[in-house]
C-alpha cells in the first residue's frame, strides 16, 4: 500500500487526527506556561520577556508555521472524517439511547472542535494579529500585557473566554487518551497513567487559561 | 405484562419504512424478547397481516444473528446480552417499547428489523484466515503460546460478528469487529507470517464497505454482548501503522 493509500484509508485520517491532536496538546503546554507568568504581579515583565522571545526567534517562528500547518490540518482532517462518518448512516435511528454507552463529549468532538475553532478566531484576532501583522508591538507603543488589560475589560469577551475554556476542557477529557487509542499506543502498564495525565491535563490548563481573564478583568493582577 | 411496541416495518430494501405501533397482552416475564415477538406474529397472522420479519438462529446467544435495536440500544437495555438472552422481566408493564433494525449504510435493511450483514462476511473473506498448510492437529502443549496471549486471542475469537458494534457506533463503524478477527489471528503463531498483509487487506475491504470511522467514544465495547475489548481497537491500529511504515509485506 502506498502512502498516499495510508493517508485516504480510515486508520490513516485517524493517525494524523491524533497526530496533530498531540502537536497541538504540547503546544498549549508551552502556551499556557508562557501566560502563566503574568501571575507573578510584576507588571507583565516577565511576561514580555518571553513573548518577545517567543515572537523574534527564527526556531520559534518556524515552530509557529508547523503549529499552524498541524491545526488546518487537524480541522480540515476532522471535516473530512466527519462528511465520511456521516454517510455510513444515511438513515438515522428513531429512537437512540447513547447516553447509556458513551460520553457526550465523546460523541459532541466536531461540535466542540467547531466552537473552538470560532473561539479561537476571536482569540487570533485579539492577540496574534496585532503582535504579528501590525507594528503596535514592535514599535513600542503597545505591550502584550497592556493589550491584554485592555481586552478583558469587556465582561462579554471574559464570558466568551471562560466558554472556550469550557469547550476546550471537554475536547481534551476525549481527545488526550483519544489519540493515544488511535495510534494504537496503548499498553496494559502504561495506558492508565496516559489516561490519568490526560485527565488532569484537561482541567488543569483549561482551569489555567480561565483564571487569566477572569484575574485580568477584576484587576487581580498588577 | 402488556406491552405497546413501536416496531419498524419495511416491506425491501428501497421501500419507505415507518414505525408501526402494536398492542401485545399477557406477555409472561419469563419469556424472551424474540418468544414476544413470536407472540405478537401469531397475532398478525391470525389478522391476516404481514408477520414481522426478524433475524434468530441459535436462541442461546452464540449465533449472532438477532439484531434488534431495542429502546435506542442494540440487543436492549440489558449488557452483554443478545436479544434472544433478553427476557421480558427487564421491562415493566405496560412500557412502550421501539423496535429498529440495525441502522448503517453497509447493512442495508432486507425486510423489516432484518438487515444484511454479508459486508462482514467480505471483510473475513479478504484476510481472516490463515492460508498457510498447517498440517494434522498437533498436540496442544507442542506450540508453546504464552498464558496471557492465548487469553487475549481467546477473548477477540469471542466475537460472533453481530453487528451491535456497527449498530452502537455513532459513526457505524466496524472497527471492534474487524479488530476483533485481526487480533484473534495476530496474537498466535499461526498467524504471523500474514499478519501484517492481512490487515490491510481487511481495513481496506472495511473502508470500501462504507462503514465509518472510530471515535473511540467506547459505544462498541458497551454494548457487546460478548464484551469485546477497545484494546483489540488498538492492536490493530498499532498492526496496521506498522504494516504500513515498516513492514516489507
Amino acid at each position: 500500500m502506498s502512502n498516499s493509500k495510508l493517508f485516504n484509508s480510515s486508520l490513516g485520517k485517524k493517525y494524523l487526527m491524533g497526530l496533530t491532536g498531540l502537536l497541538l496538546i504540547s503546544f498549549l503546554l508551552v502556551h499556557a506556561g508562557i501566560n502563566a507568568l503574568i501571575f507573578m504581579n510584576d507588571g507583565g515583565h516577565q511576561f514580555e520577556l518571553a513573548a518577545e522571545f517567543m515572537g523574534t526567534n527564527w526556531v520559534i517562528r518556524t515552530m509557529e508555521i508547523g503549529l499552524m500547518l498541524g491545526l488546518l490540518a487537524h480541522i480540515v482532517d476532522g471535516l473530512m472524517l466527519w462528511f465520511d462518518n456521516k454517510k455510513a448512516r444515511p438513515v438515522y435511528y428513531a429512537y437512540t439511547n447513547a447516553a447509556a454507552n458513551s460520553k457526550w463529549y465523546s460523541r459532541s468532538m466536531g461540535l466542540l472542535g467547531t466552537l473552538l475553532l470560532i473561539f479561537l478566531i476571536i482569540h487570533l484576532r485579539h492577540f496574534w494579529v496585532v503582535s504579528r501583522f501590525t507594528d503596535e508591538i514592535t514599535s513600542g507603543r503597545e505591550t502584550l500585557f497592556n493589550e491584554m488589560k485592555e481586552v478583558f475589560v469587556n465582561p462579554l469577551v471574559v464570558v466568551v473566554y471562560v466558554l472556550g475554556c469550557i469547550s476546550l476542557s471537554y475536547h481534551l477529557l476525549h481527545g488526550f487518551s483519544s489519540a493515544f487509542q488511535s495510534m494504537g499506543w496503548t499498553h496494559k502498564k502504561y495506558t492508565p497513567t496516559v489516561k490519568s495525565i490526560g485527565y488532569v491535563y484537561s482541567i488543569l490548563i483549561p482551569l489555567l487559561f480561565a483564571a487569566m481573564p477572569i484575574a485580568m478583568h477584576f484587576g487581580w493582577i498588577k | 405484562m402488556n406491552l405497546t411496541l413501536k416496531v419498524w416495518r419495511q416491506k425491501n430494501t428501497n421501500a419507505e419504512g415507518k414505525l408501526v405501533t402494536y398492542q401485545v397482552k399477557d406477555i409472561s416475564p419469563d419469556m424472551s424478547f424474540l418468544e414476544m415477538v413470536d407472540v405478537l406474529n401469531e397475532q398478525l397472522i391470525t389478522k391476516a397481516e404481514e408477520p414481522i420479519a426478524f433475524d434468530h438462529d441459535c436462541r442461546e446467544g452464540i449465533c449472532g444473528m438477532c439484531s434488534m435495536y431495542i429502546n435506542g440500544r442494540p440487543h436492549g437495555p440489558k449488557d452483554r446480552v443478545t436479544t434472544c438472552q433478553l427476557h421480558m422481566r427487564s421491562f415493566k408493564d405496560g412500557d412502550t417499547i421501539v423496535v429498529e433494525p440495525w441502522r448503517a449504510k453497509a447493512f442495508p435493511v432486507i425486510k423489516d428489523l432484518t438487515v444484511d450483514r454479508s459486508a462482514f462476511d467480505r471483510v473475513i473473506a479478504a484476510g481472516g484466515f490463515i492460508s498457510i498448510n498447517t498440517g494434522n492437529a498437533r498436540d496442544a502443549n507442542s506450540l508453546p503460546i504464552g498464558k496471557e496471549d492465548a487469553d487475549m486471542a481467546f477473548d477477540a475469537a469471542a466475537c460472533i460478528g453481530c453487528g451491535a458494534c456497527v449498530a452502537a457506533c455513532k459513526n457505524a463503524s466496524a472497527m471492534l469487529f474487524v479488530s476483533a478477527k485481526v487480533s484473534q489471528l495476530s496474537l498466535l503463531p499461526q498467524g504471523q507470517p500474514e499478519r501484517y498483509i492481512r490487515v490491510k487487506n481487511m481495513v481496506a475491504q472495511m473502508d470500501e464497505e462504507g462503514f465509518g470511522n472510530c471515535t473511540n467514544t467506547g459505544a462498541c465495547e458497551a454494548e457487546c454482548p460478548k464484551g469485546i475489548s477497545l484494546s483489540n481497537i488498538a492492536r490493530m491500529n498499532r498492526d496496521f501503522l506498522v504494516a504500513n511504515v515498516v513492514s516489507n509485506s
